[in-house]
C-alpha cells in the first residue's frame, strides 16, 4: 500500500545523491512546506500560529543547532541558551545602533557574534572532552547571562536588563500580524534546515561523524580536529544564535537575559534526544514534541481538575520519565521510530 | 589589606568549599563505580532534605527518628533507580546514561514536591550557627560553630568512604564495575547488587549534604542548584577522586569568596555563579583529568 522506490532509475550521480532519493519523498515535502507556507497561516487562528507553531519553528531551528554540535560532532553542550542570548542580544544591537540595518542582516551579524563566542567556549574541546567539557560547557551559560545582566551597554542602560524588541520591517514591509512573523520564521527555518542539511551531507559534516565516533582516529586519517571542532562550535552557535534571535524578535518581544537560562538549555537538550540525536528531522520532531506535551498536559490536567502546582509537578515528573523511558526504548528517539515505521510499511501488509 | 577580614573570607569560603565537597562527593561516588555523572544528585540531596523535613511536620517525627526514616527512603529510592533506569541501560554510552540522569533530576523534583509540597521549609538540627568563642579569642576571627562541625562531618565522610573504597570488598567490586561494565560482570561480580548498594550510599550522602544545606538555607527548590555549584568542584578535583572532591571544594569555596570580595566590586558583583567554572575551566586547559582524576589514557 504505500510507495517504494521501484522504477526510479537514476542515470547521474547528482541524481543518486540528491538529499531525497524516492520522488515520492520530495512531492510530500513540497507538499508539507507548501501547507506550512500556504494553507496554515491562513487556517489557523493568531492563538495556534503564536503559541505553538511559530515557537515549535524557533525551537526546532535551536535544536538543529544543538544537534550540529552534539548529535554530529558528539560534543555534549548545555550551553545552548547562552548561544541563543548572545544571537538576541547583538541583533538588538546592531538593530538599535546601526539605523536603517536589513533584519535578516542583523539576524545573521547576531548569529556571528554567538558563533564567535561558540568559538572562543569551544577552545575547551580541544583538550577536554566528554563530562568534563560538558560541565564547562555550563560555564557559557553562567558567564553570558551575567555579562548580559550587568553590562549594561548591552541591553541600552535598561533597567534590569529587559529589552524590547524592535518591529520587523523588510523592505517596507512589516511583520506585525502573527500570521506574518510566523511565515517569516517558516522562511528562515526552512532555508536554514535545507543548508545544515546539504552540511552535513558534505565533507565537513562526514568529518564532524568521524570526530564523533572517535576523534583520536579521525585525526590518525587525516582531519584536522581543532578545525573541524570549532567549525562545529561555530556553525552550531551560528544556529543557536539566529534561533535566540528569533525567540526575542518573533515570539517573546521583550526579554530579559533570564530568559535564555539553564532551564532552556536543558529543554532543548530534550529535543534532540526525544527527537533523535544526529538527525536533523529529529531536531523538528523533538521541538514539536516538547512544544506540544506542556499543552497537552495541560489540557489533561484541566479535564481531572487538578490543582496547579500539583499539575506543575507531574509536568516535570512526566517529562523526566518520557526522557528516561525514550534513553531505554529507543535511544535514536522518534526519527528513529518514523525511520522503523516507514520500513515496516515498505513491506505492509506483507511479512516480508 | 587587613590580614584578619582575609583571614575570616579565607575560612569562610574554605568552609563553604566543605559543604560544596559535601555535594561533589556524591558524585564522584556513583561516578567512580558506575561511570555514571549522576546529574540527579541535587534533586536527590532536595529529595532527602524534603523527606526528612516532611517526616517532621507532617508526621511529628522527632529528628533523631526522621533521619533513619528518610535512610530507608533514601535506600528505597536507590534501589528504584538501579531498577528502573539503570539496569535497562547497561552497556550504554556513557553520554546515554548521563542524559538519563538529567531526566532523572526531573523526575525526583518533581516526585518531591507532589509528595510534600513545594513551600520552603525550615529544617532544625542541635547545631547552633554562632561564632566559636575559642577562634574567636583567640585569633579574633569570626568562624560559625556550625561551620566547623560540617567540616568535621565532611572529614569523617571521607574518611569512611576512602576506606571503603580501598579496602572492602564492596569497595574493590565498585572499582572493578566502574571499570568495565562487561568485564566485572565476566569475573562475576553482581553488577545489579553493586549499583543498589551504590546508589543507596549516594542517596544517604545526599541526606546528609541535605541536612546541612538545608539547615543553613531552608529546604526549598534552590537546594537543587547546589549540584550545579558543586560541577567546578567536580572538575578542579577530578570526576574520580574522593579526595579531589574535597581539595577542589576548598579551592572553588576559598577562590569563589576571596574573588567575590575583591574582584566582585570592580566588575560588578555577583561572579559567584560562574567564577567557579571559569577557575575550573582554566585548570582543565593545564589538566584535562582534573587535580587528582585518573591519568586519561586513549587507545584507538
Amino acid at each position: 500500500m504505500f510507495y517504494r522506490e521501484a522504477g526510479q532509475f537514476k542515470t547521474s550521480y547528482e541524481a543518486d545523491g540528491q538529499i531525497l532519493p524516492i520522488r515520492q519523498d520530495r512531492i510530500a515535502l513540497f507538499a508539507t512546506l507548501a501547507v506550512a507556507l500556504l494553507v496554515l497561516p491562513f487556517v489557523a487562528s493568531p492563538y495556534m500560529l503564536k503559541a505553538i507553531f511559530t515557537p515549535f519553528l524557533i525551537f526546532a531551528l535551536a535544536a538543529l543547532g544543538l544537534n550540529i554540535l552534539t548529535g554530529y560532532a558528539g560534543q555534549l553542550s548545555l550551553g545552548t541558551a547562552a548561544f541563543m542570548a548572545v544571537g538576541a542580544f547583538a541583533a538588538y544591537n546592531f538593530m538599535l545602533r546601526i539605523p536603517g540595518i536589513p533584519l535578516l542582516l542583523a539576524f545573521v551579524l547576531g548569529g556571528l557574534c554567538a558563533a564567535m563566542v561558540g568559538i572562543a567556549f569551544g577552545l575547551p574541546s580541544l583538550r577536554i572532552r566528554g563530562f568534563y567539557l560538558a560541565a564547562s560547557t555550563l560555564a557559557t551559560q553562567f558567564f553570558v547571562v551575567w555579562c548580559l545582566t550587568k553590562i549594561g551597554w548591552l541591553t541600552n542602560y535598561s533597567s534590569s536588563g529587559v529589552i524590547t524588541a524592535q518591529s520587523m520591517e523588510i523592505l517596507g514591509y512589516r511583520f506585525d500580524s502573527a500570521a506574518r512573523v510566523y511565515v517569516l520564521v517558516l522562511g528562515v527555518v526552512a532555508v536554514m534546515a535545507l543548508l545544515a542539511k546539504n552540511m552535513i551531507r558534505s565533507n565537513v559534516g562526514r568529518s564532524w561523524m568521524a570526530v564523533r565516533d572517535m576523534d583520536m582516529a579521525a585525526e590518525v586519517i587525516g582531519i584536522r580536529l581543532m578545525r573541524t571542532k570549532l567549525l562545529a562550535f561555530a556553525v552550531s552557535s551560528f544556529y543557536c544564535g539566529v534561533a535566540g534571535a528569533l525567540y526575542a524578535y518573533a515570539y517573546l518581544g521583550t526579554v530579559e537575559p533570564e530568559a535564555y537560562n539553564l532551564d532552556l538549555s536543558f529543554r532543548i537538550l530534550f529535543m534532540i534526544i526525544i527527537g533523535g540525536v544526529g538527525s536533523v528531522l529529529g531536531s523538528f520532531l523533538g521541538a514539536a514534541f516538547i512544544v506540544l506535551l506542556p499543552v497537552v498536559l495541560n489540557i489533561v490536567a484541566h479535564g481531572l481538575a487538578l490543582p496547579t502546582t500539583v499539575a506543575s509537578n507531574l509536568e516535570l515528573m512526566v517529562f523526566g520519565a518520557l526522557i528516561i523511558f525514550f534513553l531505554i526504548v529507543e535511544p535514536h528517539g522518534l526519527a528513529r521510530l518514523w525511520q522503523i515505521g516507514k520500513e515496516k510499511l515498505r513491506l505492509w501488509p506483507f511479512p516480508h | 589589606m587587613d590580614i584578619n577580614f582575609f583571614a575570616e573570607v579565607l575560612i569562610g569560603g574554605l568552609l563553604s568549599g566543605v559543604m560544596y565537597a559535601l555535594v561533589a562527593i556524591g558524585f564522584v561516588l556513583i561516578y567512580k563505580a558506575s561511570g555514571v555523572f549522576n546529574f540527579a544528585q541535587g534533586a536527590m540531596v532536595f529529595f532527602a532534605a524534603l523527606t526528612c523535613v516532611g517526616f517532621m511536620d507532617k508526621f511529628g517525627f522527632s529528628l533523631w527518628l526522621a533521619i533513619p526514616a528518610t535512610i530507608v527512603a533514601m535506600v528505597i529510592l536507590g534501589l528504584a533507580i538501579e531498577r528502573v533506569v539503570l539496569r535497562p541501560l547497561v552497556n550504554q554510552p556513557e553520554i546515554a546514561l548521563f542524559m538519563a540522569t538529567i531526566g532523572l533530576a526531573f523526575f525526583i523534583e518533581g516526585l518531591a514536591q507532589l509528595i510534600w509540597g513545594s513551600q520552603v521549609h525550615k529544617l532544625d538540627i542541635p547545631i547552633e550557627d554562632v561564632p566559636s568563642e575559642f577562634l574567636m579569642e583567640k585569633f579574633n576571627i569570626i568562624v560559625s560553630k556550625f561551620d566547623l562541625t560540617a567540616a568535621a562531618i565532611c572529614g569523617v565522610m571521607v574518611a569512611v568512604l576512602a576506606v571503603m573504597f580501598a579496602k572492602t570488598k564492596v569497595g574493590r567490586a565498585l572499582r572493578a564495575v566502574a571499570d568495565d561494565h562487561q568485564a566485572a560482570q565476566a569475573v562475576g561480580i553482581p553488577l545489579q547488587r553493586i549499583w543498589g548498594i551504590l546508589w543507596a550510599v549516594a542517596g544517604m550522602v545526599a541526606l546528609v549534604a541535605g541536612l546541612l544545606w538545608g539547615a543553613r538555607n531552608g529546604v526549598q527548590f534552590a537546594l537543587t542548584f547546589i549540584a550545579l555549584k558543586a560541577l567546578p568542584v567536580l572538575i578542579l578535583g577530578g570526576f574520580t577522586s574522593v579526595p579531589g572532591a574535597i581539595v577542589g571544594g576548598l579551592i572553588i569555596g576559598a577562590s569563589e569568596k576571596l574573588a567575590e570580595v575583591y574582584i566582585g566590586p570592580h566588575v560588578g558583583g555577583g561572579i559567584e555563579g560562574w567564577f567557579p567554572y571559569v577557575l575550573a575551566l582554566m585548570f582543565l586547559l593545564v589538566r584535562p583529568e582534573g587535580l587528582f582524576g585518573e591519568k586519561i589514557i586513549r587507545r584507538i
